[in-house]
């Protein structure tokens, strides 16, 4: 398999008057094209700030983070809501990334529209935000990102912010539409269900700073999120990776000891 | 929103709501017509001394030999371009200068303190120095609208500026937009209601100025009528240019509302 993302090393310190904040260390981790990539970890242990390394946005403080694109204009990024401007069409909004590049063909507005078309917005594409549904909000959010025609897609929390049964189908729809596009994805989550179900390797992060403690394979079977949930060997997965985050420390855990990860496996 | 055929009871609730509102109306009207007849009448049984209160008829009198020497007209159209002078400057400076600060927190944070002491200082105060380094004519009229308004244009755009979402600037960043992308497709679009109603806050404090000015300076315009009706006690005068005045704002703030609607329908802001 390729591998189109190398960190090696990477280690984040986050600078403000307060001191010193060391958000990742020692990261050592490869992407594979093609892949469906899950990060779990306890929320504050860094996942966002990997992705913002990724995404080209911060640089690391130390280590070297190697791709074999662009960094600056082939990486998707969806926030964990929608973020759509309600002053634009959905149109308008997919449009936004491409005009921030400064140059719209006019393949990419009919690419924006077949891929509208292709995930059922093209009824809806010249409504307004508000209009839609949190669901389609999150399909357009991503379709913003496809548009410009991304080689990897950066998914931080992207359901978070919906109610369980729309989590449930809009995780689907996230999931096919990367899979049938062909392309990689990471996806940040603190669920693991979530990250089991829709992806195809998990990596299990430690508390901050975050490094990388264990990666499972997790490709059960073929089929959708819910079949995958049903498959065997899901609940022992989830098992092994339960056990191994550390948010079962967090109730007697003191500040000292909780920068210093171990290592179970 | 959508005209829907709705059934029986909305029809009887909408009918109720609308009823409400013309009563509301009717007894607004009323409430004034009351009173100026109260003023009136009181006047004319001489309960009140309507040498220092003037009185509706009086006032309409005053109007109409206004009217009719044609002398009204300077001053009213004095007093608007003033106004107006004053409104337009100070919104575009304002904006010009809250988009510069947002630029740099540098200068946001030079700035900052100057920001807060001149906007509590009583600008009228400012008066004779204004008279002395503008000269007591229409500048220094406008000049002191500015001052008035100015300061807290820019402190309410700014606010509203850095108040846009930190995850939508996030997306920005995401997408690698440059500050100038960053203010022409996010802050100023999310902040046009903000800024309308700085505009709507401007419509008042403008009038504030330019009246003010006025007083200080002038030979026309309504603010000078006052003063010099007041001079003379000639109450009617000074009723009558009040009156005249309340009418003048009332158009110009109505005037923006409208413009409020339009451009929030435009944008598609919820009103
Ligand atoms: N801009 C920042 N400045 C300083 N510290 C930050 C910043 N962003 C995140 N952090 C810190 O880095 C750590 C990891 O944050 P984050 O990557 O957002 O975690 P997660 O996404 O896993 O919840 C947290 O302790 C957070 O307080
Ligand atoms: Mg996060």
């Amino acid at each position: 398999m390729e591998e189109i993302v190398k960190l090696s090393g990477v280690k984040l310190i986050y600078h403000s008057k307060n001191g010193e904040n060391m958000a990742i260390r020692d990261l050592n981790l490869s992407v594979y094209k093609g892949e469906f990539l899950a990060l779990v970890g306890p929320s504050g242990s860094g996942k966002t700030t990997i992705l913002s390394l990724l995404a080209g946005i911060l640089k690391p403080s130390e280590g070297e983070i190697q791709t074999s694109f662009d960094l600056k204009n082939k990486v998707g990024y969806m926030l964990q809501k929608d973020q759509l401007f309600n002053w634009r069409t959905i149109y308008k909004n997919i449009l936004l990334g491409l005009e921030i590049k400064g140059k719209i063909t006019k393949e990419d507005k009919e690419y924006a529209k077949y891929l509208l078309q292709k995930y059922g917005l093209g009824d809806v594409m010249h409504k307004y935000p508000p209009e839609l549904s949190g669901g389609m909000k999150q399909r357009a959010a991503l379709i913003r990102t496809l548009v410009l025609k991304p080689e990897i897609v950066l998914l931080d929390e992207p359901f978070s912010a919906l109610d369980f049964q729309t989590r449930l189908s809009v995780g689907e729809d996230v999931r096919s539409i990367i899979k049938s596009e062909g392309l990689t994805a990471i996806l940040v989550t603190h669920d693991i269900s979530e990250a089991i179900s829709i992806c195809d390797r998990v990596a299990v992060l430690s508390r901050k700073p975050a490094t990388i403690k264990n990666i499972y394979d997790t490709r059960l079977n073929e089929g959708t999120i819910l079949e995958k949930r049903e498959a065997q060997g899901f609940s022992e997965l989830f098992t092994k990776i339960w056990k191994e985050l550390d948010i079962h420390e967090e109730e007697n855990m003191f500040k000292g000891t909780s920068e210093i990860p171990t290592d179970t496996t | 929103m959508k005209k829907k055929i709705c059934s029986k009871e909305h029809q009887k609730y909408l009918r109720i709501r609308r009823s409400k509102s013309i009563i509301i109306l009717v007894i607004q009207i009323a409430l004034l017509v009351f009173a100026v007849l109260l003023w009136e009448l009181l006047a004319r049984k001489e309960i009140i001394d309507s040498f220092i209160t003037s009185s509706p008829s009086k006032i309409i009198q005053t109007f109409t030999n206004l009217v009719g020497d044609g002398s009204i007209w300077k001053h009213i159209l004095s007093t608007l371009y003033e106004t107006i002078i004053g409104f337009l400057l100070s919104t575009a400076v304002g904006t010009v200068v809250a988009i510069l600060l947002w630029f740099s927190k540098t200068c946001q944070r030079i700035f900052e303190p100057y920001l807060v002491v001149l906007n509590s200082l009583p600008k009228i105060a400012l008066g004779p120095i204004i008279i002395i380094w503008v000269g007591a004519g229409r500048g220094a009229i406008i000049t002191m609208t500015l001052l008035i308004t100015l300061i807290i244009t820019i402190i309410n755009t700014l606010a509203g500026f850095t108040a846009v979402e930190k995850d939508k600037l996030l997306l920005m960043q995401t997408l690698h937009a440059n500050k100038f992308q960053t203010l022409f497709k996010l802050v100023l679009p999310a902040n046009i209601p903000n800024m309308i109603s700085c505009l709507k806050v401007n419509v008042g404090l403008t009038w504030v100025g330019t009246i003010m000015g006025e007083y200080l300076v002038s030979k026309e315009g309504l603010g000078y009528l006052i003063v010099y009706g007041g001079q003379v006690f000639n109450l009617s005068l000074v009723m009558c240019s009040t009156v005249i005045l309340c009418f003048l704002a009332g158009i110009m703030y109505a005037t923006v509302a409208i413009l409020e609607k339009v451009v929030k329908k435009f944008f598609n802001f919820e009103i």
